[in-house]
C-alpha cells in the first residue's frame, strides 16, 4: 500500500510485519521515533503476541534481546551513536553467540563533541563486531531491507544492522510503498532458532572456549559473512520476485558503464551523487556511481568487477579513520588489489554538515583532473582551522578546541544546512 | 538403616533429615534431585559459591517441576563450571556478559511469554561483582519492571575470580589485591559499600531474601517461596571463599555460620519492601570468633590487635543485630 509517512513509521511498519516477539526499546535520537512507533503499535494489540520492553539502557537493551533471542524469540532494538557504543560489549557478544538479532542504526555521529545529526561513525565503529551491515539508500529500501534483514539473519543464525541515515532519512516524509501481510508471511518463514533454551533440551550457550577452538570459532563466523556474499543477492532477487522492486543486494551501479571515474558511497547521500553525475554526464564526463548496500560483509569481488575498468575511484565517506583518513576505501583498494588506478578518499557530512550538490560537483572535477589529495575533508573551513592551529602553537592554556571554533564561527545554527 | 541416628548435625541446631517427614526433608535428600550443577566442575575445595548454587538450583528445579532455565553473569560460578566440553549444568544455561545477567533474564523470560511458555521460569546468577557492582544496573532495572526472573547473588565479598579484587560487597577493614593490609589503616576502607538487600527491597519487589550456606535448608525453603511468587525476586547467599578469604576449605560452613551468629550477616525476607521474617541468633557469637578464622583480616590480630577497628566492625554487628531484632 502506498502512503507518505516518515522513515522512521515506515521502517517500524515493517519491524510489524516481520511479526516480532521481543522489542525492546531505550530512547536516543534519531532512532526513538521507530521504537515509539512499535510501541503504541504492541500497545493497541497490532502485534500480536509481541513483548515489548522499555529498558534502563542501550547495554540492557540489546542484552534483553540477546536473552529473548537465544530463548526462541524473534528479537528487534534500534539505537544510535552513543547508544550503539554503550551497547558494545553486547554488540560483540550477540555475533559470538550467533543470535539472529535485527537492529536499527539510525546513523549519528558520536561525541565528544555531542552532535546529534547523521554520520556514519556509529555503525562504522562496529564493523568488525561479527553483524552483518546493510545501509540503506531511501525509505523505501529502509523498509525492505529489514524485511530482507530476518530471513537473512536467521537463515545465517547472525545478527544483522540495517543502518539508515539519521534524520535525513528517519525524520524524512516520503512515499514509501508498505507490503501486505501475506508477502511478508510468504517471504519470511516463522523464526525456527539452531540454538534454544529449552528444559526439554538443556543445552550450555556461552560457555568458556579457549585457544583450542576460539580460532575456528571466529574462522565460522568469518565464513558466515562468505556466505551472505552469496546470500544477500538471493534474498534481493527474491525479494523483488515477490514485491516486484530492486531493494538490497551487496552494490548498486549507477551510470557505471564507461566511466572514467567512479564515485563510490554508502546511504543516503548516493541520491544527490547520482544527481550529479546525471548533471557531469550531460555535460560529457565519463562517471558513474556505485552504492555499497551490504557493508559488511564487504563485496570485494562485486566491487573489483564494477571498478576495475575505471580510472578513478572517489571514495565518499561519513566516517574518519583519525590518523588513518578513509574506512570505506581501506576494502574499496583492498577489491583493487593489484589494479593501478587513482584512488581517493573523501570525508564528508560529519556531524550532519550538508553535502551539497555544488560541492560535489567541485569536488569531481577536481578529480576528474586529478587534483585531489589522496584524503580531502569536503567543505573543510580552512580558515578556522588555521586560526585554532595558530592559536595553539601561540597559546598553552587554548581552552576546550570545540568551544573555541564555535566561539571564532560566531551564530552556527543557519550553517548546519 | 544402620546408621546411628542423631538429632542434632554437630554444632549446629539443624534437625537431621531422618528425623523429618518425607515432605519435609530437604532438597538434596531427595534421590530425585536434579544435581543440576554436576559434580566434576573445577570450584576450589570448600567453594561457598558452589554449594549455594547446588542447593538453589536443584531447590528451584524442584520447585518448577524442572522447568527452569538459567542466566550466568561472567565470574567463578561460569568459569568453573563450564570449560566445554564438561559442562556442569543440567539445566538449560546461557552467559552473556559480566554486567548483563539481569536483562538477559528479563529476555528469557520476555521470551517465555512470547511463545506461551507460562510454566518455564527464569534464574538469573552472578556474584557479588557482577550484581552489585557492575550489574547493578541491569539489575535495577529489571526490578523496577518487575520482570520474572529470581535474581540470586552468591556474596563472596571480592572479585575472587580475577584474583580477589575490592568489590562493593567487600566488608571493611578486609584485605584484598586492591586493598592490601599496608599502610596506617590496612585493608578495605571503612563507610564504604552497598547493602544490595536492602536496595532490592527499595525497589518494593514481592519478594527479597538473604540466606547463608550455613543455614541450607533455610536456603532451599528461601528458593522454593520465591518460585512460588510472579515478578522480581532477589536472594542474596552469603557464600564464604576460602581462597580469597584465607580461611580453611574445611571452615567454609562454620565460617558462614559465624557470620551469622555474629550478627554481620542478618538472615531475612521481605515482602513488597517490608520485612516478614528474620532468623533469630541462638548464640550470639562476637565478630572477633568470625574475624579471626579468615587471613584477609589479620592484620587486625596478631601482637598489637587493632581494638578500635575491631570494635567498628562488632559496632556494625550490634546494629544489625537491633535493626532486625535478631536477638528477640
Amino acid at each position: 500500500m502506498l502512503k507518505q509517512t516518515e522513515g522512521s513509521r515506515a521502517v517500524a511498519e515493517a519491524i510489524a510485519l516481520c511479526r516480532p516477539q521481543v522489542i525492546c526499546a531505550y530512547p536516543i535520537t534519531p532512532q526513538t521515533h521507530i521504537v515509539e512507533a512499535l510501541g503504541e503499535m504492541v500497545k493497541e494489540g497490532g502485534i500480536a503476541g509481541c513483548e515489548f520492553i522499555n529498558v534502563e539502557s542501550e547495554f540492557a537493551a540489546l542484552s534483553v534481546a540477546i536473552g529473548a533471542s537465544a530463548a526462541g524469540a524473534r528479537s528487534y532494538t534500534a539505537t544510535s551513536s552513543q547508544g550503539l557504543l554503550f551497547m558494545a560489549e553486547a554488540v560483540y557478544n550477540a555475533a559470538g553467540l550467533g543470535l539472529p538479532i535485527v537492529m536499527t542504526i539510525g546513523n549519528r555521529a558520536i561525541g565528544a563533541p555531542i552532535n546529534i545529526w547523521n554520520d556514519h561513525s556509529d555503525s562504522m565503529s562496529m564493523r568488525d563486531a561479527g553483524w552483518i551491515q546493510l545501509y540503506a539508500e531511501t525509505n523505501q529500501e529502509a523498509l525492505d531491507l529489514h524485511i530482507q534483514a530476518f530471513r537473512l539473519a536467521e537463515e545465517l543464525s547472525c545478527p544483522v544492522m540495517v543502518c539508515m541515515d539519521g534524520f535525513i532519512l528517519t525524520h524524512a516524509y516520503d512515499r514509501v510503498d508498505v507490503p501486505l501481510q501475506r508477502d511478508v508471511d510468504a517471504y519470511l518463514p516463522p523464526f525456527e532458532p539452531r540454538q534454544m533454551l529449552d528444559p526439554a533440551e538443556p543445552v550450555s550457550i556461552g560457555a568458556m572456549v579457549g585457544p583450542e577452538a576460539f580460532t575456528e570459532v571466529r574462522y565460522l563466523s568469518h565464513h558466515k559473512q562468505l556466505r551472505a556474499l552469496r546470500l544477500i543477492p538471493d534474498l534481493a532477487e527474491a525479494f523483488r520476485a515477490r514485491f516486484g522492486r530492486d531493494s538490497g543486494g551487496l552494490i548498486r551501479s549507477y551510470r557505471t558503464e564507461d566511466a572514467e571515474t567512479i564515485v563510490v558511497a554508502l546511504g543516503s547521500v548516493n541520491g544527490t551523487v547520482q544527481e550529479v553525475v546525471d548533471e557531469m554526464r550531460a555535460d560529457g564526463s565519463r562517471i558513474g556511481s556505485v552504492s555499497i548496500c551490504s557493508f559488511r560483509p564487504f563485496p570485494l569481488a562485486a566491487l573489483r568487477e564494477t571498478l576495475q575498468a575505471a580510472r578513478r575511484v572517489v571514495v565518499l565517506e561519513k566516517c574518519l579513520a583519525v590518523g588513518l583518513g578513509g574506512i570505506v576505501s581501506d576494502g574499496v583498494r583492498k577489491s583493487l588489489s593489484g589494479i593501478v588506478l587513482n584512488g581517493y578518499t573523501v570525508i564528508a557530512g560529519l556531524g550532519g554538515r550538508a553535502i551539497t550538490r555544488q560541492s560535489l560537483r567541485r569536488l569531481f572535477e577536481d578529480a576528474q583532473r586529478d587534483e585531489l589529495d589522496q584524503v580531502t575533508f569536503l567543505d573543510l573551513n580552512a580558515d578556522l582551522v588555521s586560526h585554532a592551529l595558530d592559536r595553539e602553537s601561540a597559546t598553552r592554556r587554548t581552552g576546550p578546541t570545540a568551544e573555541a571554533l564555535l566561539r571564532r564561527l560566531g551564530t552556527v545554527a543557519s550553517r548546519i544546512g | 538403616m544402620d546408621q546411628p541416628v542423631k538429632f542434632y548435625q554437630t554444632g549446629t541446631f539443624t534437625v537431621g533429615n531422618r528425623l523429618l517427614g518425607e515432605g519435609q526433608r530437604s532438597v538434596q535428600a531427595d534421590m530425585e534431585r536434579t544435581n543440576s550443577l554436576n559434580s566434576g566442575h573445577r570450584a576450589c575445595q570448600g567453594c561457598g559459591e558452589a554449594l549455594g548454587a547446588r542447593y538453589a538450583i536443584d531447590a528451584a528445579m524442584r520447585a518448577t517441576g524442572n522447568r527452569l532455565i538459567a542466566v550466568n553473569a561472567t565470574g567463578c560460578l561460569e568459569v568453573f563450571s563450564t570449560p566445554y566440553p564438561e559442562t556442569s549444568w543440567q539445566i538449560p544455561w546461557l552467559h552473556s556478559l559480566f554486567g548483563n545477567a539481569a536483562a538477559v533474564a528479563s529476555g528469557v523470560a520476555a521470551a517465555q511469554r512470547a511463545l506461551g511458555r507460562k510454566d518455564v521460569r527464569v534464574i538469573a546468577q552472578g556474584g557479588d561483582g557482577g550484581t552489585t557492582d557492575i550489574g547493578f544496573g541491569c539489575l535495577s532495572g529489571m526490578f523496577e519492571r518487575n520482570d520474572d526472573v529470581l535474581y540470586i547473588c552468591y556474596d563472596n565479598e571480592a572479585y575472587m575470580n580475577t584474583g580477589v579484587q575490592r568489590s562493593s560487597a567487600t566488608p571493611p577493614a578486609a584485605r584484598t589485591a586492591t586493598t592490601p593490609a599496608v599502610g596506617a589503616l590496612p585493608g578495605n576502607v571503612f563507610g564504604t559499600g552497598k547493602n544490595l538487600p536492602r536496595i532490592a527491597m527499595a525497589h518494593r519487589i514481592p519478594y527479597v531474601a538473604t540466606a547463608s550456606v550455613a543455614s541450607l535448608r533455610d536456603l532451599e525453603r528461601k528458593v522454593t517461596d520465591a518460585m512460588a511468587i510472579e515478578g522480581s525476586r532477589y536472594i542474596h547467599i552469603h557464600v564464604p571463599c576460602p581462597l580469597g578469604w584465607g580461611s580453611a576449605p574445611e571452615n567454609t560452613i562454620k565460617v558462614a555460620r559465624l557470620a551469622v551468629e555474629s550478627g554481620l550477616f542478618p538472615l531475612f525476607e521481605a515482602r513488597h519492601g517490608e520485612v516478614t521474617s528474620r532468623t533469630p541468633i541462638r548464640r550470639r557469637v562476637p565478630v572477633t570468633e568470625y574475624l579471626e578464622l579468615q587471613k584477609r583480616f589479620a592484620h587486625l590480630f596478631g601482637k598489637s590487635p587493632d581494638v578500635e577497628r575491631i570494635a567498628h566492625i562488632q559496632a556494625i554487628a550490634d546494629r544489625n543485630i537491633a535493626e532486625f531484632g535478631l536477638l528477640s
